[in-house]
């Protein structure tokens, strides 16, 4: 399926340049995956800002969602990471605000997910992996290796199980990456798939319709719970550098 | 996929990610979550202080009903003094006065004793010269001559010591 294909179900992914920015070579043009990442911060901010604006003791229906989510990532750092979790509360807050805007944005139709891209993801879990592997070995000094040997187990297993660790944890931002990239493709390429069989089908396209309807409260979910997948892993990758075994 | 076949669009998403990550980032961080953290420590502290201040009031009425039942207790222990003291003195001035009463009674129940016993001697007397001037007299008619006026008194004073 070529890019060029306007009509398919993944025509949806493509990156249409908006307004060209070159920088040398560089080609760093405004997209419309930009725009609807300017457009998340912007909305995140509004939400955040707009809805304490008033600082209410008791808070109102806004202040209380932004408090809640607020208390739903301290409380997720409190469990998987403790009390020294608190340091990191600001980068896994955004972490996690950013993805979820980005994908309940790309459930508005005609729009853009910008977490539906693979380089988006990826560049997001090498912050992260980067992060956590540069916080591991601060904590601990050299002293981070030995995160790579299991504890418990006899030396003669070292050869065989040292590697299995290594590997395991440079295919973290490989697994962090693909799975909020793969379920937002697919969900939205089900989407639109179920969605082309509407007005093929006619008054049977009812079928389809209602299907479509079903799988967007779906994805829906989804697109919250790839977002919190995204922070519990990040906040569990945290836990893992700061604490070792 | 244009996932995997816009490579060329790889450094401009990464670009802008990064600057609208970042700008969230410093946002969020500077602005945004202090001010909510600031607003429910606020609400904190609000709670702990008017749960602080719930127990103070809760402590201040305890100390205050203390005293209240200290003082009813201590009136009702004044109360009972006097009323054990002046039933005390009532018995005692009943006890007084009953005595003196009884004292002067006797007094009085003897003195007229006295008087009884002194009017019945006199009685006594007033019958024998009675009986002697009637025994003189019932003499005289039988017998027609005037009877001997000492001799019926010695005669009526030995009957009457024979009758008792």
């Amino acid at each position: 399926m070529a890019s060029a294909d306007h009509h398919g179900p993944l025509s949806q992914f493509e990156i249409k340049t908006l307004l060209p920015i070159r920088l040398g070579e560089a080609d760093i043009s405004f997209t419309n995956s930009s725009l609807m990442m300017v457009i998340a911060l912007v909305l995140i901010v509004l939400f955040l800002m707009l809805g304490v604006r008033r600082r209410a003791l008791v808070p109102g229906r806004w202040q209380s969602i932004v408090e809640l989510s607020y208390e739903f990532i301290v409380g997720l750092l409190r469990e998987t990471v403790g009390a020294d979790g608190r340091r990191y509360f600001p980068f896994v807050f955004t972490l996690f605000m950013f993805v979820l805007f980005g994908n309940m944005l790309g459930m508005i139709p005609y729009s853009f997910t910008f977490t539906s891209h693979i380089i988006v993801t990826f560049a997001l879990a090498a912050v992260v992996f980067v992060g956590v592997t540069i916080l591991g070995f601060v904590k601990h000094g050299f002293h981070f290796v030995t995160f790579f040997v299991p504890p418990g187990v006899s030396v003669a297993l070292w050869p065989l199980l040292i590697p299995i660790e290594i590997i395991s944890y440079l295919s973290r931002p490989i697994s962090l990456s693909v799975r909020l990239f793969a379920n937002m493709l697919a969900g939205h390429t089900l989407l639109k798939v179920f969605a082309g069989f509407v007005p093929a089908l006619g008054a049977a396209g009812i079928l389809p319709l209602a299907f479509v309807a079903a799988l967007s409260g779906l994805e829906l979910v989804i697109a919250f719970l790839q977002a919190y997948v995204f922070a519990i892993l990040t906040c569990l990758y945290i836990n893992d550098a700061l604490h070792l075994h | 996929m244009p996932q995997l076949e816009q490579i060329d669009t790889y450094l401009s998403q990464v670009v802008w990610l990064v600057l609208t990550f970042g700008i969230l980032y410093l946002v969020l961080w500077r602005s945004a979550l202090p001010r909510i953290s600031q607003i429910l420590v606020t609400r904190q502290e609000r709670i702990d202080g008017d749960l602080r201040k719930a127990a103070e009031l809760k402590s201040e009425a305890e100390t205050v009903l203390a005293a209240y039942e200290e003082a009813t207790a201590k009136a009702r222990a004044e109360a009972q003094a006097i009323l054990r003291d002046s039933a005390e003195r009532f018995a005692a001035e009943a006890a007084e006065r009953n005595d003196a009463l009884t004292a002067q009674l006797a007094e009085e129940a003897a003195a007229g004793e006295e008087r009884i016993e002194a009017a019945r001697v006199r009685a006594m007397a007033d019958v024998e010269s009675v009986a002697a001037e009637l025994a003189g007299l019932a003499a005289e008619r039988l017998t027609g001559t005037p009877a001997d006026r000492a001799a019926a008194e010695i005669a009526v004073g030995q009957v009457m010591k024979e009758r008792g």
